[in-house]
């Protein structure tokens, strides 16, 4: 059986996609730019961080494209001066919600929330800061989660559960009191599950995540091919 | 010829290097004072604030009653008040210590070490607010300009559309941090 080809519009322009396709795959792979921070090629789809929102023409609601499959006739709109608006709320509302102070971050210069942040225009912060009293824990022998500059996007939860196979990152508490834990929240370094393997520091869009020994603005990030290693995992190699 | 415009630059709760970035203009700053003077500034020997002022770049968070008073005074006589640089424009640095707030900030660096009489400063020095805040929590700002310094060549892009009358969005070649 061959899977359908679809035909939609994505910013006035017609472009084609296969059936089961979503809306940030097919605009990708015809040059559209939607920001994203919790999607991750190679992870499932969480459509938390909402910055990927996209207006499908007959719906007044705004719809996640990186969880939203393409249909038949769809009529999308990647950006807009409302779409704009919001997405400089949520990138703002992150900044306002932890303790972001860029210039002595290990990620300054190559972190996503930074650069999505001088993308999209933001130029101060229009939210006060809540200033949470967030702990950072350097119990790992190589690596160091910092609470203070997580956004609580789960790439790391997912890297480590879909494709390391450990889950040793998880969730604890809820909306805002959300923190990112350890097994059952221990501290990282007394982890039975961690294999040390690395991968949730190089998915990690800011630097709550970092190798120790690095300081400011020396800690870059590293693709992991992620897409390739799941399609040998699922090959069972 | 047209009349200067009147500058103030201002140095609050930051460490002068948006200042120093400004002096990274280097002989830019003939260019820029070919237009502009300098009626106030850590730079110039000026003691009072001038009541008009054209724009008027503020460097540093606001972390005392003192630089309140002083902010808002520095508001009421500048048409256009710039943030310069992160600390104005987010708190930055000097706002990392909002997180416990300023007494214990000041436990922690003075007498919680082993230090000989170990006592908190105080005297003659200004009572330090509880938060270091950005200047929009207090004031109108009509531009900001990020960065950790914002660097020489943003802050002459800056003050060049500025002087020529262009107080709209200027894209800036900066980010917090930067």
């Amino acid at each position: 059986m061959t899977t359908p080809i679809l035909t939609l519009t994505i910013d006035g322009k017609e472009v084609s996609g296969l059936a089961g396709e979503t809306i940030l795959q097919v605009a990708r792979e015809n040059g559209f730019f939607i920001p994203t921070l919790c999607w991750l090629d190679g992870l499932t789809s969480a459509g938390s961080c909402r910055l990927c929102m996209v207006e499908i023409k007959g719906s007044a609601a705004l719809h996640p494209a990186c969880i939203t499959l393409i249909q038949e006739g769809m009529a999308v709109t990647t950006s807009s001066e409302r779409l704009l608006r919001y997405r400089r709320a949520i990138i703002e509302l992150l900044f306002s919600e932890r303790n972001h102070v860029c210039a002595v971050c290990v990620v300054n210069g190559h972190c996503e929330l930074q650069t999505l942040a001088q993308q999209l225009g933001i130029d101060h912060i229009s939210f006060p800061g809540l200033y949470p009293d967030l702990p950072v824990d350097a119990s790992h022998p190589r690596f160091v989660i910092d609470h203070n500059r997580c956004i609580l996007c789960t790439r790391c939860v997912r890297v480590c559960g879909e494709i390391e196979g450990a889950h040793t990152w998880d969730v604890k508490n809820r909306g805002v009191r959300s923190q990112i834990v350890a097994d059952f929240d221990t501290p990282w370094g007394d982890s039975t599950t961690c294999t040390g393997c690395g991968k949730c520091v190089h998915v990690c869009p800011t630097g709550a995540l970092f190798e120790k020994g690095k300081s400011v603005a020396e800690m870059f990030k590293k693709p992991l091919g992620l897409p390739y290693l799941k399609a040998i995992r699922d090959l069972g190699v | 010829m047209m009349e200067k415009l009147r500058l103030a630059t201002l140095w609050f709760d930051g460490c002068s290097g948006c200042h120093m970035s400004l002096l990274d203009t280097d002989e830019r700053l003939l260019e820029l004072t070919a237009f502009l003077d300098i009626v106030y500034s850590p730079l110039v020997d000026v003691k009072e604030f001038p009541d008009k002022v054209d724009i008027t770049c503020v460097e540093g968070a606001i972390s005392s009653p003192e630089d309140e008073r002083m902010l808002v005074r520095v508001r009421n006589s500048s048409r256009l008040l710039v943030a310069l640089g992160d600390c104005a424009v987010t708190g930055n640095i000097p706002a990392m210590r909002n997180i416990e707030g300023a007494p214990a900030m000041l436990r922690s660096i003075y007498t919680s070490g082993n230090g000989l009489q170990p006592q908190i400063p105080a005297l003659d020095l200004p009572a330090l607010n509880d938060k270091a805040l950005p200047l929009h929590r207090f004031v109108p700002v009509d531009l900001f300009i990020p960065g950790c310094p914002p660097g020489a060549d943003t802050l002459f892009t800056a003050l060049t559309a500025l002087i020529h009358g262009n107080t709209g969005h200027i894209a800036l070649p900066t980010c917090f941090g930067a």
